[in-house]
């Protein structure tokens, strides 16, 4: 390569090399939550290093633009920071996705815009700018479509367009026909706005059929495709820390979406296009008409006390509804209680629990339960059977026995928590309206099951106060 | 770029996929989350090209797209490692006192 046109000089290189070294150290150390604190610092100051010697590198002819876009920035991303609910975490790390897809995409196309001025684009660069605009942009407006499910803002249950197949297939078509035309002549710009607005619409029409308790996947796919991104604007420009960084990425989210697909005995094409949870977007109807003709136990704090008061081993499985009822705190001092009586408490985490991977850990994180009494699905299954009581907040089909007897259940195959293999049960619950998959629970109709209507935090307290009673 | 170039970056891209899952497969279920936004903040590295592009594209559009996207990558740098540490400092074992 010419001297002049060379992007890099040896110093920034080596600087990259460090910040390289950095990221990874600073992932490993997140083995274990002792070290994890640490590693992320390392991995920011790997981040520092980078943008430092960038800015200072020799090709940088303006810096005041930059520095707006660095204040501004910083400024929202700290803001963002430090008033995110805990529970909110979910929606934060989608539109940061849907940020980090959309700066990818940006930059590409910035810099086709301009080699176009200044003379022939290689073919390496228009491949990778299609891929980085395409990857980057149907980030982007997934992300947003996923936040607002999240936030509530767009509807959590799947929406399904008819001949929704056809039309996500035509978009796909068209979105590579324009990125062939783009890589044949760079300078149709045309072609790159088309295959960007294109990439835009299959993003949302991606997203918008997802229900709201497969977002732990969809949240992992998409931070998987930031990273990717990344490291397709990485060949653009021709820059390695762009392409190590982003593939780091890569494959945690592609990682953490195969944990997460497994933890649902579903592919990843199941919960793309399958429409999953379809049954409950009727509100329920069907599902919670049978389930008023079989019977259930239900209870009140004073009876769901007894129980608990006595118990020598408790497992509480919290579910999404501990995080829609912020009840995190209250549960934490309900076994704080039964823990000062002697009992022997522990938290199952299922994990597709919540909205996102890792979502229960970090809310009872929050209410200061250690984390070393919260046992993975693995760990934790086969001591239910030992249990004296297991206390469910707001979990339902990760708890539903049919999984692993009927095989006409559309979760029959999920890894489920053997809650009903406890000595006995109680269910907090708001209502009998099934889950997210639109069966009915069996662990509900059980013999030893009880189940305590009402909201989780208002539950909780109720069976605090009538502890302190007993 | 030439054959050797793209060779060489295409080695960089695949050994990196290959670290990031070996580092990755050792991070613990509770820790998810905050592998996730501190991967999130990681993928801010686009803020790198983002200054190259902004510092040195010529043209106002160019420029603009620059500018706009050093701010998003930011967003994604300072509040992704923010998050994940106001995350982190919350996790502690039962017998440590806090």
């Amino acid at each position: 390569m010419d001297e002049s046109t060379k992007i890099l000089d040896n110093v920034t290189l080596a600087a990259y090399i460090v910040a390289s070294v950095l990221f990874i150290v600073g992932l490993l150390w997140l083995r274990s939550p002792e070290t994890a604190r640490a590693g992320n610092r390392l991995s920011a100051l790997g981040m520092l290093i980078a943008v430092v010697f960038t800015v200072v590198d020799r090709d940088i002819v303006s810096y005041e633009w930059i520095i707006v876009g660095l204040i501004v920035g910083a400024l929202i991303g700290a803001i963002a920071a430090r008033r995110v609910q805990l529970t909110a975490m979910p929606q934060m790390v989608a539109i940061f996705n849907g940020f980090g897809g959309a700066a990818s995409a940006l930059v590409a196309g910035a810099q086709i815009l301009s080699q176009n001025d200044t003379g022939d684009v290689e073919p390496v660069v228009s491949v990778t700018v299609a891929l980085s605009v395409l990857i980057g942009s149907l980030t982007l407006t997934g992300s947003l479509i996923a936040f607002g499910k999240l936030q509530g803002i767009v509807a959590t249950q799947p929406v399904l367009i008819p001949i929704r197949h056809v039309i996500t297939a035509v978009l796909v078509i068209g979105g590579l026909a324009t990125a062939g035309i783009l890589i044949y002549d760079p300078n149709l710009e045309w072609a790159l706005i088309a295959m960007a607005i294109i990439a835009l619409i299959i993003g949302v029409l991606i997203v918008i059929p997802i229900g709201g308790a497969d977002m732990p996947v969809v949240i992992a796919l998409l931070n998987s495709y930031s990273g990717l991104a990344a490291a397709a604007t990485g060949f653009v420009i021709d820059n390695p820390m762009l392409i190590i960084a982003g593939s780091l990425v890569g494959a945690s989210g592609l990682i953490l979406t195969r944990i997460m697909t497994r933890a649902m005995n579903r592919s990843l094409g199941n919960v793309m296009f399958g429409g999953f949870g379809v049954a409950d977007s009727t509100g329920g109807a069907a599902p919670g008409a049978t389930a008023a003709d079989r019977p259930v136990r239900s209870v009140n704090a004073a009876e769901a006390t007894i129980l608990l008061g006595f118990a020598d081993s408790v497992i509480f499985v919290p579910g999404y509804g501990l995080a829609v009822a912020q009840a995190q705190h209250q549960v934490r001092d309900l076994a704080d209680m039964l823990k000062e009586r002697g009992a022997e408490v522990r938290y199952a985490i299922h994990p597709v629990a919540g909205r996102m991977p890792g979502h229960m850990n970090v809310l009872l994180a929050e209410a200061d339960v250690p984390y070393d009494e919260l046992k993975d699905l693995d760990e934790i299954n086969d001591d239910f059977r030992r249990a004296d009581v297991a206390v469910v907040v707001g979990a339902n089909d990760v708890t539903n026995p049919a999984a692993r007897t009927d095989r006409s259940s559309p979760i029959y195959g999920m890894p489920i928590l053997n809650v009903d293999q406890a000595r006995s049960a109680i269910v907090l619950k708001r209502s009998m309206a099934s889950g997210f998959a639109g069966v009915e629970n069996e662990l509900f109709h059980m013999e030893n099951t009880m189940m305590l209507f009402g909201d989780a935090r208002a539950s909780v307290e109720n069976l605090l106060s009538e502890m302190k009673e007993l | 770029m030439s054959i050797e170039e793209l060779l060489l970056a295409l080695a960089v891209f695949v050994l990196a996929i290959f670290v990031g899952y070996l580092t990755i497969t050792r991070v613990p279920p509770t820790l998810h989350t905050p592998l996730m936004s501190g991967s999130n903040a990681i993928s801010g590295i686009v803020i790198v090209g983002a200054i190259i592009v902004a510092g040195s594209v010529g043209g106002l559009l160019g420029a603009i797209l620059g500018v706009v996207a050093v701010a998003l990558a930011t967003i994604n740098v300072v509040g992704g490692y923010l998050v994940t540490d106001r995350m982190l400092r919350m996790f502690h074992r039962s017998d440590e006192e806090r």
